[in-house]
């Protein structure tokens, strides 16, 4: 012990916490990074046209108006799915559920759904929804397979907020003879929202951003028109850029960054608006 | 299997004063296997203010939870005995729980105004009963406060949030909101105790007014507010196996002056003196 | 089951008396309303409710119904340790140990990068950081979480293969490498911020201990505060490589595809999930190879259900281990 000088050990203490801090740059460094790139390399690209046109030449010139409507249209899908059921699931997981077998049950199924795969809900979209629901490779088709995908998160999310609701609130409903679904309504719904809408939002930014079960239920790599019903095939900004990005010969680099560039700023733009409610929400707890 | 084929019904009856509006018999409550009340016999005068006191778990708040069914929330509750209102068994399997309690209201220990305006606290009850006229909910509202005594103080700021008053005020929104419904009974649990002696005062005062229209129910742990306040007393004590049972039941002025229970004696004068 | 099923079934006994009642009673007591409209919200709840378990069930079902019968073409030994994927060939071979062995070996690599980085930075940002830096710190690597897989994958594509091919002097920077540092990169935000969670429950007195006995700040991390986090720690181990092993689009896009069992990680490689998305498009439905890849995605499914249980397990375990 005594040969272990309070010198050495400090000396090994800032060797130690040089490396931790390394770990921490190692860490932030690369997303910085990734985005400050992605514009450098792919702001050029992105011009009105780019965002305004059909593309031509298989991608290489033209723009990629139809990859951005199909994205937000399965965004649109995604929330029209998965929204009403999920916050339903969370109601009924926090104001109806007892503590039994089912409601373990129900639990156990939302933790194990959160982390299937995305390829696998992709099999799954495939065989229940395009062949045996016969919906084909459609929009629909996508968005109830993305929907099936953000259940779990949209779920927890929902419980989470609604937890926070103070119990006083409700007895103040329930002992002036409201019944328990209007106090749901009209007095614990309001309260959660913020926070279901952060959590939805959030899942609705991960679904625009996901390209492997889309790429399963059929995204189309080209289309010369907008889908113009939910039963048509769509473009995907995901899928559009690993197509660019993988399949196309002779592809010029810029659009390919161009095309990572809308991608992240979508799928940014939409965590920040999570981000953005979470944190005005807290503010107004405080005040 | 005994089916009672004549469920009476309240509109029926005529309400006089001191008719019995409210009644336990050997009513026993149970938190799972825990026995919280034990044979709990009781009637409670209309048009007047119970009081019910015992010291701290010996079931207080249980007991004034049985009359408006709030101990269903709690899973595990259980109640055996009869308990009814206006004659008809409010724990019969074809009572509406909801109808039930919007004639019998309940403020709670600590106030609890919605996050809402001070104006939308009060008509959110008459709102979820269907009321949806602006005139008709702006009466209501204005009755309501005027009875809770508190129409002065927010009348030219019905806007403002109901969180942001103080809690005296809070709490007599709170007495607002479920006046706003029209309750037969209203049920006060420790509805003081969070509050200066100023606004006690005040809310004991608007508890004598209302107890000329509404059958009132108080449970409290301050024997001064019982004896002030209240025209009949309940005390409840804790048996060694920690249930709480009704000790003694009657007017309140010979509760404190000549208890016939030995322990109401010991309480009160170990307390009240 | 819930309540108001139940509730409603012990009425049905009385539903018959009550009708007989309300003849003679006036309805303007206490009796139930139907509330039709509410009841109808209320099962929709329900239903809603059970959502989740139908969605994993129906995969689950899915899964077996699509897949099994390929074992009736290929034994499950065969296809699991056969090294020879001809899905086209006359007649077809079904062995998917290339992919597993892919998919092993990429999540491997990739947690062997990802932990230490992870598990120091969740030290750093929770014991030596100030609060303001974690505070500008801890966004940036969610937003890190929030970046599309393919956006990765082009990443991977794009920057990190020719750096990966000069550097180990490879014929590509497509490999199994290559995806692993990706996945490495997209497993750190739950890698941190779950074993940031996991150091945050540390007891105060356990450090104070520490402390008192002249440990410095350094020493007090490492022999207190991360062996007491140690089954967080694990936890976020887990759910790393849960991550790792799911993750189709980047590997996809940078391991390679190519068919062979890999030696070593910077051989190209095709892991089970970029085998089902790469082969699925082609297969025909309800065909040979359309079986093979619902039961790659089959024992996919089984291999995440393992390790995400085994994480929950550890973090209950962490959870209960401080709880007072
Ligand atoms: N929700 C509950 N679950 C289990 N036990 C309870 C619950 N509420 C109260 N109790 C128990 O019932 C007894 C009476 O409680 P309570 O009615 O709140 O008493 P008081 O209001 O007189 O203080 C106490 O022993 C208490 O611990
Ligand atoms: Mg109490």
């Amino acid at each position: 012990m005594a040969a272990v000088t309070l010198d050495s050990r400090k000396i090994t203490q800032r060797a130690a916490f040089t490396l931790l801090g390394l770990a921490m740059v190692i860490t932030t460094i690369p997303v910085l990074f990734i985005i400050i790139y992605t514009i450098l390399k792919g702001g050029g690209a992105v011009t009105w046209e780019f965002l305004t046109q059909f593309p031509s030449q298989a991608g290489r010139a033209g723009g990629i108006l139809p990859a951005i409507i199909g994205t937000f249209y399965l965004m649109l899908g995604t929330l029209i799915f998965a929204l009403p059921v999920g916050v339903m699931a969370g109601i009924y997981l926090t104001e109806y559920a007892r503590n039994n077998w089912l409601t373990r049950l129900i639990n156990l199924a939302i933790a194990n759904l959160a982390g299937v795969p995305s390829i696998i809900f992709g099999l799954f979209g495939l065989s229940v929804f395009v062949l045996a629901f016969n919906f084909g490779l459609s929009l629909l088709a996508a968005s109830l397979t993305l929907a099936c995908q953000a259940l779990a998160m949209v779920i927890t999310t929902s419980r989470e907020a609604i937890l926070a609701v103070p119990r006083e609130y409700r007895e103040g409903s329930l002992a002036i003879g409201v019944t328990k679904w209007q106090t749901v309504r009209h007095i614990v719904l309001p309260q959660a929202f913020p926070g279901i809408i952060t959590g939805v939002v959030l899942a609705i930014s991960r679904a625009a951003g996901e390209t492997a079960p889309i790429l399963v239920v059929g995204a189309a790599f080209l289309l010369p028109h907008l889908p113009q019903s939910p039963f048509d095939q769509f473009m995907a900004l995901p899928y559009h850029l690993y197509t660019v990005a993988v399949h196309v010969p002779n592809m010029p680099k810029e659009i390919v960054w161009g095309v990572a560039l809308v991608l992240l700023v979508v799928v940014l733009s939409f965590d920040m608006l999570a981000a953005a409610i979470r944190i005005k929400t807290r503010q107004r707890k405080y005040l | 299997m005994s089916i009672n084929l004549n469920v009476p019904d309240i509109s029926a009856r005529p309400v006089e004063k001191c008719v019995t509006k409210l009644k336990t018999e050997q009513v026993s409550l149970f938190y799972g296997s825990f026995q919280a009340l034990r044979n709990i016999t009781l009637d409670i005068p209309s048009r007047c203010i119970t009081a019910i006191i015992g010291p701290s778990g010996c079931g207080k708040s249980s007991l004034l939870r049985l009359f408006n069914r709030m101990n269903d929330l709690i899973p595990g509750a259980k109640v055996e005995g009869n308990v009814e209102l206006d004659g008809i068994p409010i724990y019969d399997a074809r009572i509406d729980v909801a109808d039930l309690r919007k004639r019998v209201g309940m403020v709670f220990q600590k106030p609890n105004p919605f996050p809402m305006s001070v104006f939308e606290n009060v008509a959110y009850g008459p709102r979820r009963h269907g009321i949806k006229n602006r005139g008709q909910l702006e009466e209501i509202v204005e009755k309501s406060l005027r009875q809770a005594a508190l129409w002065d103080e927010v009348k030219d700021n019905l806007g403002q949030s109901g969180l942001a008053l103080s809690g005296g005020q809070q709490q007599r929104l709170c007495i607002a909101r479920v006046l706003a419904v029209e309750p037969e009974v209203i049920l006060m649990d420790e509805p003081c105790s969070a509050l200066d002696p100023v606004a006690t005062l005040k809310i004991e005062d608007l508890m004598r007014n209302l107890s000329q229209t509404y059958t009132i129910i108080i449970v409290t742990h301050n024997m001064q507010q019982a004896a002030r306040v209240s025209d009949m007393t309940a005390f409840l004590m804790i048996e060694p196996d920690r249930a709480g049972v009704l000790v003694e039941y009657g007017p309140t002025a010979q509760i404190f002056t000549n208890p016939k229970d030995r322990r109401t004696e010991d309480y009160i004068t170990g307390r009240f003196g | 089951m819930c309540h108001w099923l139940n509730r409603s079934n012990k009425e049905g006994l009385a539903t018959l008396q009550e009708q007989v009642t309300a003849a003679t009673v006036p309805t303007t007591g206490l009796r139930r309303r139907l509330r039709l409209g509410e009841r109808f919200i209320e099962v929709w709840i329900f239903l809603s409710g059970l959502l989740a378990i139908v969605v994993l069930l129906g995969i689950i079902a899915i899964l077996l119904k699509e897949g099994l019968p390929i074992f009736a073409h290929t034994p499950p030994w065969k296809f699991l340790f056969g090294a020879k994927w001809y899905p086209i060939s006359d007649p077809p071979t079904f062995g998917i140990a290339p992919f597993v062995v892919s998919t092993l070996m990429v999540t491997l690599v990739s947690t062997v990068i990802a932990v230490p980085i992870g598990v120091a930075c969740a030290a750093y940002l929770s014991e030596v950081a100030h609060r303001k830096l974690a505070e500008t710190v801890k966004p940036i690597i969610e937003i890190l979480a929030g970046f599309p897989s393919v956006m990765m994958g082009f990443i991977g594509l794009a920057l990190l293969s020719p750096l990966v091919q000069s550097a180990f002097n490879l014929n590509t920077g497509l490999c199994g490498l290559t995806a692993a540092i990706m996945l490495s990169l997209m497993s750190l935000p739950i890698i941190v911020s779950v074993s940031e969670d996991a150091l945050h429950v540390v007891p105060k007195e356990f450090k104070e201990a520490s402390y008192a006995l002249g440990a410095t700040k350094w020493e007090t991390i490492w022999h207190v505060c991360i062996p007491s986090a140690l089954s967080g720690i694990a936890a976020a181990i887990m759910l790393g490589i849960g991550r790792a092993i799911g993750e189709t689009m980047t590997v996809l896009m940078v391991a390679g595809g190519a068919l062979a069992v890999p030696v070593s990680p910077t051989d190209p490689m095709t892991t089970m999930t970029a085998a089902i998305a790469s082969g699925i498009g082609n297969a025909v439905r309800g065909g040979l190879q359309y079986q093979a890849l619902f039961a790659v995605g089959l024992i996919l499914f089984i291999l995440t259900l393992a390790v995400n249980i085994i994480a929950e397990r550890v973090l209950e375990r962490q959870k209960r281990k401080f709880a007072r």
